[in-house]
């Protein structure tokens, strides 16, 4: 058995959520039909939409159901860019941060390419927004903005970032507000009519649901132009055939997810907490990344994102995972090639220091005996992976 | 033993991972990313650098069951291999990468990475073969194969890179190897092999270092060896020691024979040619050796080969320090400032050095 510390890559699902898959499999009926069977599937569909969106706290009309987080982003970013600019021709600005997920970042650095002047607004060292920053670039030509994305908690360092106030900015000048809360649903409180946000990114697979379902929850008033043309079945705004065992597995996870929330969190956090108080017992001169405080304002409660100086965080993974303990460098990978996360790059740290750490994250399989585990291993393994560094540099030297 | 795999997504790598682990070895494979920009990543099979080829390695690594992961060498190829190849040319020289790679990158940064990390060995898919002498020191020899041998760009390990080494094709033919990996279901059985260099994506060297060089040398004048001007060039680096293509001498020599390139001079740039029997080189002056084991202690008869795939000549080596002096028995052609000149006692590998200078044969015509 594996020591599973990489639940934001994926948390396994939850019995519920596979149990109310596994019923639906053996059915046929596409939710387009209009027939009985047809009938069927479509009311699972509903169903499953009423669910999230009474969990999320959102009218089910606004819940579009999609791929998952990857399609959820480049549908609100792309879809609202393309449509608040053909309003008026003037908004071409998109201001988020350097520290969002590839999925955000990479569309609009394509949404570059084709016209759009993309403002990534800095952050601090904790690795959250500098809100006078922002401020002062939506100050600067509000009409010419057409779209605000900022992630509600970030993936690699779990820094949540202030979005009541980016929204009250953005809303001040009648801008939209997209935020990608893949990470935060399950872990945070989080009320979709509560945030103000205009459109907000999820997932199945983060929260104990099935992979390859997820949702872009996006107020009524607004139509982002479609990136997907066919159907139509998801309000003219995502075409495909609808997957109704995954959309109720889905659904299950996120009533499930939100219910046991808070009970969740304050079980993470003691876990984290040991975690990391226990690896720098072993390993003293380890940094804790991110915000040191805690609270849904701070710090996503399964996070632990250490960096281990002198270490290559490649080595550390590797000699981990032969010890049966599974984490993240926290870097974004090119086809498995290993970059320095431009998380930590963002936040201020040196290619070095980016690349020697590595991200636990905890969720809600995670046992003290899954820490205590890695605070067994840590120490020898640090020692290790300094050496082979410090060997590696000395033949650089030669 | 714990051993690391370096897999480059080719057959060779795929086959001697399979078979250590097959040995009873704990196996983990590792990829190098050598290449600082991914995105310039050659297309196709014919490199061992590109995504699809870090893809082929880990698809070979699910498929023999070992864990698999990227190492990102790309920083440490790039000074060590690439900005050396540059400079050996700018300097008129010609650097043979693969050599140095395995020098650098392959014995050297990986082994004592991997060492470090309580590995004991890499392995290679390499064709050469280790073994054990009387005295427990570790002899390399020519692989089985000899249409597919590589020892000559292994020539520069040493004994102790040796002692942690391990090639597991040594000795099988090229077509045993395929029809294994194809019967141990690895999907990179059919892949072509890789010939050129694989930082230069689309094989062209001389446009490549035309590109990279352009500041560096300058043109120069092309001249007979009675120091006849015959016309000029755009770099010298454009020209390689018995080149005989692609010259573009306006006026043909005298006796109507083809002229080949005869020396480069780097300072001036100026590229001398003349007839072929003016090529042969029956002597060389070496620097920077390399043993497998001891150093030669008095005159070597031997034989020694002067290039990848090259024949080998008849010579005798006398070793001073760090000077080392052959002279070949059986003259040699096109031999350039810059290759290495691998050193053979039967098929046994002695060691290797860097020619700094050939004699000319004294034509007694």
């Amino acid at each position: 058995m594996s020591v599973y510390l990489d639940h934001a890559a994926t948390t396994p699902i939850l019995p519920e959520a596979a149990a109310a898959m596994t019923a639906l499999l053996g059915r046929v009926g596409n939710a387009s039909s209009l027939h009985a069977s047809g009938r069927e599937a479509r009311r699972v569909v509903e169903e499953s939409r009423e669910r999230i969106a009474k969990a999320l706290h959102c009218r089910p009309g606004e819940v579009v159901f999609t791929s998952g987080g990857t399609e959820s982003d480049n549908l609100a970013i792309k879809g609202l860019y393309w449509a608040r600019r053909s309003e008026d021709p003037r908004r071409v600005r998109i201001l988020s941060t350097p520290i969002e997920h590839h999925a955000v970042l990479d569309p609009l650095e394509w949404l570059g390419t084709e016209g759009a002047k993309v403002e990534l607004v800095e952050v601090d060292r904790a690795g959250r927004l500098d809100l006078d920053a922002f401020r002062a670039a939506v100050d600067a030509d509000p009409d010419s903005v057409a779209l605000v994305t900022v992630m509600w908690a970030n993936n690699e360092v779990g820094t949540v970032q202030p979005l009541a106030e980016v929204v009250e900015i953005a809303h001040a000048h009648g801008i939209p507000v997209h935020t990608d809360a893949v990470q935060a649903l399950g872990q945070l409180p989080l009320e979709f009519a509560g945030s103000g946000v205009d459109a907000m990114t999820v997932t199945g697979h983060k929260i104990g649901g099935p992979y390859g379902v997820g949702a872009l929850v996006v107020r009524r008033e607004l139509q982002p132009t479609a990136l997907l043309h066919g159907g139509g079945q998801e309000r003219d705004i995502r075409s495909g055939t609808i997957d109704p065992p995954a959309i109720a597995g889905f659904a299950v996870a996120c009533e499930l997810s939100v219910e046991r929330q808070r009970e969740l969190a304050a079980r993470l956090v003691t876990l984290r907490d040991r975690l990391v108080e226990g690896v720098r017992r072993e390993v003293p001169d380890a940094i804790y990344n991110g915000d040191a405080e805690d609270g849904p304002e701070h710090r996503l409660p399964g996070n632990a994102h250490l960096e281990f100086p002198g270490c290559e965080g490649d080595s550390l993974l590797m000699l981990l995972d032969a010890r049966g303990i599974e984490c993240s460098t926290g870097s974004a990978c090119d086809a498995g090639i290993p970059q320095a996360s431009h998380v930590l790059l963002a936040m201020g740290s040196s290619e070095e220091f980016a690349r020697s750490s590595l991200r636990f994250s905890l969720g809600h399989t995670s046992t003290e005996a899954d820490v205590d585990a890695l605070i067994e291993a840590i120490g020898p393994v640090v020692e290790r992976a300094r050496n082979a560094a410090l060997s590696s540099k000395a033949h650089g030297a030669r | 033993m714990r051993v690391l795999a370096a897999m480059s997504g080719g057959v060779d790598s795929a086959v001697a991972a399979a078979r250590a682990a097959e040995q009873g070895h704990d196996v983990t494979g590792i990829h190098l990313a050598l290449s600082r920009n991914p995105k310039s990543y050659r297309t196709g099979a014919r490199g061992c650098c590109t995504i699809e080829d870090a893809n082929d390695a880990r698809r070979a690594a699910d498929v023999i069951g070992i864990p698999f992961y990227v190492w990102d060498l790309s920083e440490r190829f790039h000074e060590d291999v690439v900005e050396d190849f540059l400079s050996e040319y700018a300097e008129g020289r010609t650097p043979n990468p693969c050599l140095r790679c395995n020098e650098k990158i392959k014995f050297a940064a990986v082994l004592d990475r991997a060492i470090a990390l309580g590995f004991d060995a890499v392995v290679t898919g390499h064709y050469a073969q280790l073994r054990r002498d009387d005295d427990g020191l570790i002899e390399m020899h020519r692989a089985e194969d000899m249409g597919k041998d590589q020892s000559y760009v292994l020539g520069v390990l040493t004994q102790e890179q040796l002692t942690h080494s391990m090639f597991p094709l040594g000795d099988s033919p090229k077509s045993v190897v395929r029809e294994e990996a194809a019967r141990r279901g690895l999907a990179v059985a059919d892949k072509p092999d890789s010939h050129d260099i694989c930082f230069i994506s689309d094989g062209d060297t001389g446009g490549w270092l035309s590109e990279k060089l352009s500041e560096v040398n300058r043109d120069g004048q092309i001249v007979s060896s009675d120091g006849e001007v015959l016309g000029s060039h755009e770099g010298s680096w454009r020209y390689t020691i018995g080149q005989r293509r692609g010259l573009r001498i306006g006026t043909p020599a005298a006796d109507g024979k083809p002229r080949y390139v005869l020396d480069i001079e780097p300072v001036s740039g100026t590229v001398t040619v003349g007839p072929r029997d003016q090529l042969a080189v029956d002597g060389l002056s070496a620097i920077r050796p390399r043993w497998c084991g001891a150093a030669p202690a008095a005159d070597l008869e031997c034989t020694v080969q002067l290039r990848a795939h090259g024949d080998e000549h008849r010579a005798v080596v006398r070793v001073d320090g760090a000077a080392v002096t052959v002279d070949l028995v059986d003259p040699a052609e096109g031999i350039a400032p810059g290759q290495a000149v691998v050193v053979y006692d039967g098929s046994r590998v002695v060691g290797s050095a860097t020619i700094s200078a050939t004699r000319r044969m004294e034509r007694t015509a």
